[in-house]
């Protein structure tokens, strides 16, 4: 059986299907609660219930909504490019779950253990703009394609602070492997050890960029929905819409898991001498994806110039200074050498 | 490089405002909440509660209504008609009473209007239909409300009544 998996191409090719289907299947089921606690924590910020009818305290609730989406009619505008028009939110959620190959969930633990994986997020991540724009072109509508313009152009300006910060990371630990980053950040001292400490003020860029990137409240500029009507989904209904809003949150959830193998060294164990393992990573990544939520539900919406300006003036030049700081501190040895934790080379 | 005030720009690069708002945000979560489970429980209605229309008949079972058409004048939407004839035993009393609720405002100026309490506003408010005629009411339907409600009507009433 082994030698059928492991020394034939058929065989190959099944496991590896059967390895995607364990990363997306429990990852899309997440989802659904993922979006149910979302507007639980929202709601109950703002003293209101939330979904609490369908299920037991409303668990379901994402399944009723996903049941809804599925049978209503996919309104396609007149003159719209269909091609494209159907493409677009599948290629949203594609490269969403596709970045998905190279997440480590657990020690080895990752679809495909490239060396370069943090090259392949920050490419696949990029080209999720490009659904965007398709979805706003093909609709063949002004408001649509003015809406995915400033969306591509915020996830842009964002992208640039994004993989400068994820510079600084990487020169810390000397590897662009996840599981080489985040063994980098294992030590004696548990959740000291782990990056958060030295690149603090970058964790909050980071967290900040990262919801600027995937469209989140307080920059949900494109959807707005108090001013505009959606942005790039405008003419988007049923299925097509539903494909845009998972996608959308998948790339939410691979920000948490993201900070957490970043930031907050993944599976490893916070206090010294409990076992690490899967389960850290998850509460990890629940715990960002809390603050994802609690930022929706405290901060108003930025104006656009301001979105621009924060991402432009403040942190584009003051990631681009945390990188020389990082670069000078490995290299030196400054504050106890705890900015160069190689693991691989040096 | 005076007037620059540098406190305010300290709290902005560290996020103050994010903070408190995070602090408040947690605090505010595990506060009771504000809404109730609608259709589960319901809210306080005040014995003045203008709802849906209800047409009254005196403890003998004779109608309420004697015509004089008060409400129909005052209306301000117009949305009551009212034809009157002569009955057998003489007493003036409607052939027809419509109310068009999709006209009513529920501004209760036919209540006040009315002087022998035949058309009051009851505390139902869950009278939703799925076709617009259902709302065209007529007087069988306003007499049946009446029926219906009258417990909670002379209630209400009665509530209200030191305060008139």
């Amino acid at each position: 059986m082994a030698d059928f998996f492991f020394n034939t191409t058929l065989g190959t090719i099944l496991l590896i299907i059967g390895q995607i289907f364990l990363v997306v299947i429990p990852l899309l089921l997440a989802l659904a609660f993922l979006m149910y606690a979302d507007r639980k924590i929202w709601a109950s910020v703002q003293l209101r219930r939330g979904p609490n009818v369908v299920g037991i305290y409303g668990l379901l609730q994402s399944f009723a909504d996903f049941a809804k989406y599925i049978v209503k009619e996919v309104v396609v505008p007149a003159g719209a490019d269909r091609a494209v028009f159907f493409m677009a939110p599948m290629v949203t959620l594609v490269m969403a779950l596709v970045a998905w190959a190279v997440i480590p969930f657990n020690d080895g633990w990752v679809l495909s253990n490239i060396n370069v994986a943090i090259l392949y997020v920050f490419a696949i991540s990029s080209l999720e703009v490009y659904g965007v724009i398709m979805g706003g072109w093909a609709s063949n509508s002004k408001y649509p394609f003015l809406g995915s313009l400033r969306s591509a152009a915020q996830m842009i300006s964002y992208e640039v602070s994004i993989g400068l910060i994820i510079i600084g990371v990487v020169i810390s630990s000397g590897s662009l492997n996840f599981g080489d980053i985040v063994k980098s950040q294992s030590g004696d001292l548990g959740l000291l050890n782990w990056y958060w400490l030295p690149h603090f003020p970058m964790l909050i860029l980071f967290f900040i960029s990262a919801l600027a990137e995937t469209n989140r409240p307080p920059f949900d500029l494109p959807e707005a929905e108090s001013e505009l009507v959606a942005g790039y989904q405008v003419e988007y209904s049923s299925t097509p819409f539903l494909l845009f809003m998972i996608g959308e949150l998948v790339a939410v959830v691979l920000m948490c898991a993201l900070i957490s193998l970043m930031f907050f060294g993944g599976w490893l164990s916070p206090i010294p001498g409990l076992p690490d393992g899967i389960f850290w990573m998850i509460a990890k990544m629940g715990l960002v994806f809390f603050f994802f939520s609690l930022v929706k539900a405290i901060t108003p919406r930025y104006r656009y110039d301001q979105l621009m300006r924060l991402g432009w003036k403040i942190f584009l030049p003051f990631s681009l200074f945390w990188v020389v700081f990082v670069a000078f501190a490995a290299k030196f040895d400054w504050f106890w050498g705890i900015y160069a934790r190689w693991t691989v080379g040096g | 490089m005076a007037g620059i005030d540098y406190t305010r720009h300290a709290k902005y690069f560290l996020l103050q405002d994010f903070y408190q708002g995070m602090k408040l945000g947690i605090k505010y979560m595990f506060k009771p909440k504000a809404t109730i489970n609608y259709p589960h429980e319901k809210g306080p209605l005040s014995p003045r509660f203008r709802g849906e229309h209800a047409l009254r008949r005196y403890p003998n079972g004779e109608e309420r209504c004697i015509a004089c058409k008060l409400c129909e004048a005052i209306c301000p939407a117009q949305a009551i008609t009212i034809d009157a004839e002569p009955r057998e035993d003489g007493s003036r009393r409607t052939t027809r009473y419509d109310i068009d609720m999709t006209k009513c405002i529920y501004c209760g100026f036919c209540q006040e209007a009315c002087p022998v309490d035949a058309i009051v506003e009851g505390p139902n408010f869950e009278f939703s239909t799925e076709t617009r005629e259902e709302l065209f009411y007529d007087k069988a339907k306003l007499l049946d409300n009446g029926e219906r409600w009258e417990a909670e009507i002379a209630r209400n009433l009665e509530l209200d009544a030191p305060y008139r």
